[in-house]
């Protein structure tokens, strides 16, 4: 079984595993990490994403063998309890989540998208989340979350403490 | 439930006590344990002991510490509308103590007292009542206790964050801290119930609403930060020493059974193993990723069979043309007789006739993610950790299907992928428990996708006829509702018997013979009504992936869809305004209020079929609906464009009047009303489980679209009539069911079309 290097919240873990193995597995099997979570196993629902050097991605279908060096950043070490992301910290604000399942794919897409460009539109805002799912029908908090964090984000652009080099580098 | 006195397991506790001799305790009459040092792996451990449950001792509900803290032990749980966050405010606000300092442990058959679980939007309406009665008894001790040690009257004293102070002379105090150190001793009433009816009281008066400080506040829900932090356990995160994963096999036709299976399929994964019992097929291994591929490539042979359902376009006759096998005079919870004769005779006596049929498929559960359960099965003992709305019922099934004393069997609720109603939750543990129990060893099991959809419960596919007369005046004279389908029982609600499991029925138990469907209570007094159901057999009685079951307000959607559709067509039918023509006929204050609530907020304007035709490509209009169940009243008007060259349904504007009695914590209750209208709007415009002759053929999120953030509504506006004079009613369920009429009302008042079938879908308009 070969040996992968991750580089994981701007930390190197090594995990044993079959080439095929979908990330997913070694971040909720060995990692222990509470953030990503098994939806669907087909990219079909989100709940499993990860940001792969800045990009939202489905760790439940990528394997392990094909992330290589790049970057990985998880739920988990998005943000500190002392210091959320912005986005961790407008989800909590509109207490934006129901069972919470699903609220990983909300989160991790959405700081993705908006630490690149937080200048969105409300109809922008459904188009970069759409494909998502949500079973408790959290929708409408959720919208007014990504709202909130745009906005703070667009407030915070000049202020480079807002994102320390972990949260946007990692 | 005759395990009544079975789990008030104080020898256990005896036995965690002589383990922890390193913690020390003092120790109250009934062995009250109250901490007077504690670290942090010490406080994990007793967290997680066994503790005395009998609902009539105080310190069943509330635990207090000498520093402060205080956990109350709710027999119900949060799915995530914060229902635990509730239950603080209510212990808090009984002691006058800070919310903070309440933590609530849920759902753990060895620590909390059996509520019934998550049943029936009833977290607030029931659970909370036993709570705050509870904590109302346990200051009125404390209170007394100060009394005693200040030397002054009772009445004389009030409490602060937990401090009792004598009111002249607030220097003179004790804090709860102090009065605690000899724990409770304190007997409650107890009305000898488990479930949803238990009730516990103590001789204190719980507070006036009037004097309340906490309840009623928007109190931050204290699950928010864990889930949004990645720090809150779910079920599916839970690991024990020396795991293995388990994945499930299925038949490619809904009732094959293996024949034989080829073990070497799978030699490609040494750690992988096949375990059978009956026709129940798992495969076991060290690691998840083996378990699935290796359950992915072993090859069955499966029996040849013939189809076990009708095509799915035969689903609605089959309905119709089937003998009913059982109605509302027998089934239900108890029956409610009925005689059409009369109501028909008067309809057909009318100058004219109103008739509508109504048709629903099957819908699924389709949580987020599919069943997983997690179980150590011992010689003499088993723990499980489950997600399950019903702990304390699976807790008993498990130990008929395990051969155990319910005693002897421990089930840990954890948080789940929601939950909304007898889902997929309690499969995968029961598949868990066995394999462990054949194995010897702990066993992890997770469903895949294509079972989470495929092989839920599903909420039942009905066909709903409605008649009504209409004299000459326009008055109505008669009125005729008759739902048939399939049993909202075909899975029992619970499962305190492991029949009403897969993997029981896989292993030769018979599924149960159960049948409930429903009809509207609502309080118009239409002259000569007659309202009644019928449920039909199911197709598959072993094991069927359409088995069907409660969801989400059961069979309330179904039916209010039909009888609110209905009402619209007889109010266009005699030229009323649907609202003025309800508002004619209801007699409950309650539901009166929020139709006009809903009426003004939604700045109604009267339809009476004769409005102008509309022009453009997008075509608006408005549709109402009322529901009142569960001890929640509520009125909705919904506004949508249609599209005339899609025929794209969009629920744009959403206005609610919402009516709960007692509002505990108005924020959370805002979110949880959201979340119903959406969910709503998912099964009524996107939901229909898609099946043929061998099986399901919805398996996943593209075989079964739900609502997509794109076509979420513009706004949901909602009005809250709180009435603190009201005891709490239900909130998780009533908003939901009003949702599908008030959509093809909608629908209706846009385009003149009439949709009887969910989930509504329209042509391209000319």
């Amino acid at each position: 079984m070969p040996r992968y290097m991750l580089l994981i919240d701007g930390v190197k873990r090594e995990v044993d595993a079959d080439a095929d193995m979908p990330l997913l597995y070694a971040l909720r099997g060995e990692l222990a990490h509470k953030g990503p979570k098994f939806g669907c196993g087909l990219a079909q629902c989100g709940a499993c994403t990860i940001i792969l050097d800045g990009t939202a991605t489905r760790s439940c279908v990528l394997p392990i063998s094909a992330v290589g060096a790049a970057k990985i950043r998880t739920l988990d070490g998005l943000g500190t309890a002392g210091k959320p992301h912005p986005v961790q910290a407008a989800f909590i604000a509109e207490e934006a989540a129901q069972c919470g399942y699903c609220t990983n794919g909300w989160v991790m897409t959405t700081a993705a998208a908006l630490e690149k460009n937080p200048h969105v539109t409300d109809d922008e805002i459904r188009t970069m989340l759409t494909g998502l799912k949500c079973r408790c029908g959290t929708h409408m908090s959720i919208m007014r979350a990504v709202r909130r964090a745009a906005d703070a984000m667009v407030r915070a652009t000049a202020d480079t403490t807002l994102f320390t080099d972990a949260t946007r580098e990692a | 439930m005759s395990h009544a006195n079975d789990i008030t397991s104080v020898p256990g506790r005896r036995r965690f006590l002589q383990r922890s001799a390193s913690l020390v305790f003092a120790l109250g009459n009934t062995g009250m344990l109250s901490l007077l040092t504690l670290t942090a792996a010490d406080a994990q451990t007793l967290a997680m002991a066994p503790r005395a449950i009998g609902p009539n001792s105080l310190d069943s509900w509330l635990a207090f510490d000498t520093a402060g803290n205080i956990t109350a032990f709710f027999g119900k749980m949060d799915m995530g509308q914060g229902v635990d966050t509730a239950i603080a405010q209510v212990v808090a606000e009984e002691l006058d103590v800070e919310v903070a300092q309440v933590s609530v442990v849920m759902g753990d058959t060895h620590r909390t007292p059996n509520q019934g679980g998550a049943s029936g939007s009833s977290g607030c309406r029931q659970g909370a009542v036993a709570l705050r009665n509870a904590a109302a008894e346990a200051r009125r001790v404390l209170v007394a206790r100060a009394s005693d040690k200040l030397g002054v009257a009772a009445d004389q004293l009030v409490v602060s964050n937990g401090l009792v102070q004598v009111q002249r002379d607030p220097r003179r105090a004790v804090s709860y801290r102090e009065l605690i150190k000899e724990g409770f001793a304190t007997e409650l009433d107890w009305n000898k119930r488990y479930g949803n009816a238990l009730v516990v009281s103590g001789s204190a008066k719980p507070k006036a609403p009037a004097d309340y400080k906490v309840v009623g506040t928007a109190v931050p829900r204290k699950d928010i930060t864990g889930k949004v932090m990645a720090t809150t356990e779910y079920c599916h995160h839970v690991t024990l020493p020396g795991m293995v994963h388990g994945r499930t096999i299925r038949p490619p036709v809904a009732n094959a059974v293996p024949v034989s299976v080829d073990e070497s399929s799978i030699k490609a994964y040494p750690d992988a193993r096949v375990v059978r019992k009956g026709d129940f097929i798992a495969v076991v291994a060290n690691t998840e990723w083996h378990a699935i591929k290796a359950a992915r490539e072993l090859k069955v042979t499966w029996s040849a069979t013939t189809a076990p359902f009708p095509p799915q376009q035969k689903l609605f006759d089959y309905i119709r043309n089937t003998p009913a096998a059982s109605d509302s005079s027998k089934g239900g919870f108890g029956g409610t007789p009925y005689d059409t004769a009369p109501v028909l005779a008067a309809i057909n006596r009318a100058s004219k006739r109103v008739e509508a049929e109504y048709e629903v498929p099957f819908q699924s559960h389709a949580r987020m993610g599919p069943s997983v359960g997690v179980a150590d099965v011992k010689s003499d003992a088993a723990l499980i950790y489950s997600d399950t709305q019903k702990p304390h019922d699976q807790r008993d099934g498990l130990a008929k299907f395990l051969g155990l004393p319910p005693d002897k069997v421990r089930v840990i609720w954890k948080p789940g992928p929601g939950s909304y109603g007898r889902s997929d939750a309690d499969e995968a543990v029961f598949e868990a428990a066995l394999l462990s129990q054949l194995l010897g060893v702990p066993v992890r099991v997770q469903w895949m996708r294509h079972e989470g959809h495929g092989w839920d419960p599903k909420a039942p596919a009905c066909v709903i006829a409605c008649k009504a007369g209409l004299e000459a005046s326009g008055n109505i004279n008669g009125w005729y509702f008759h739902a048939k389908g399939f049993s909202g029982w075909d899975v029992y609600f619970n499962a305190a018997d492991p029949r009403d499991t897969l993997v029981g029925q896989l292993t030769g138990l018979v599924k149960a013979d159960a049948h409930n469907f429903g009809a509207p209570v609502e309080s118009y007094a239409f002259p000569n009504s007659v309202k009644f159901w019928e449920t039909v057999p199911t197709f598959l009685a072993k094991a069927s992936p359409l088995r069907s079951s409660h969801m989400r307000a059961p069979q309330e959607p179904q039916v209010h869809f039909a009888h609110e559709s209905f009402i619209d067509e007889v109010a266009h039918a005699a030229g009323n305004d649907p609202i003025a023509l309800r508002l004619k006929h209801l007699h409950d204050p309650r539901e009166i209020a929020v139709l006009e609530a809903v009426a003004k907020l939604a700045n109604w304007q009267p339809r009476t079929g004769k409005e102008p035709k509309p022009t453009g490509n997008v075509l608006k209009g408005r549709g109402v609906s009322l529901c009142s169940t569960f001890g929640g009243y509520v009125a909705t008007v919904v506004e949508v464009e249609v599209a005339r060259d899609t025929g794209r349904i969009w629920p744009r504007r959403i206005f609610v009047a919402h009516d709960c009695g007692l509002i505990i914590n108005p924020q959370a209750l805002r979110t949880t009303i959201e979340g119903n209208v959406v969910q709503g709007l998912s099964r009524t415009l996107h939901e229909e489980v898609k099946f043929d002759e061998s099986n399901v053929l919805s398996v996943d999120w593209l075989s079964y679209p739900i609502l997509d953030i794109k076509d979420a509504p513009e706004t949901i506006e909602i009005v809250t009539l709180n009435r603190p004079d009201q005891p709490a009613g239900g909130a998780g369920e009533p908003s939901h069911v009003t949702i599908p009429a008030a959509v093809a009302n909608a629908v209706f008042d846009a385009t003149g079309v009439r949709v009887r079938r969910l989930p509504l879908k329209l042509p391209k308009l000319a």
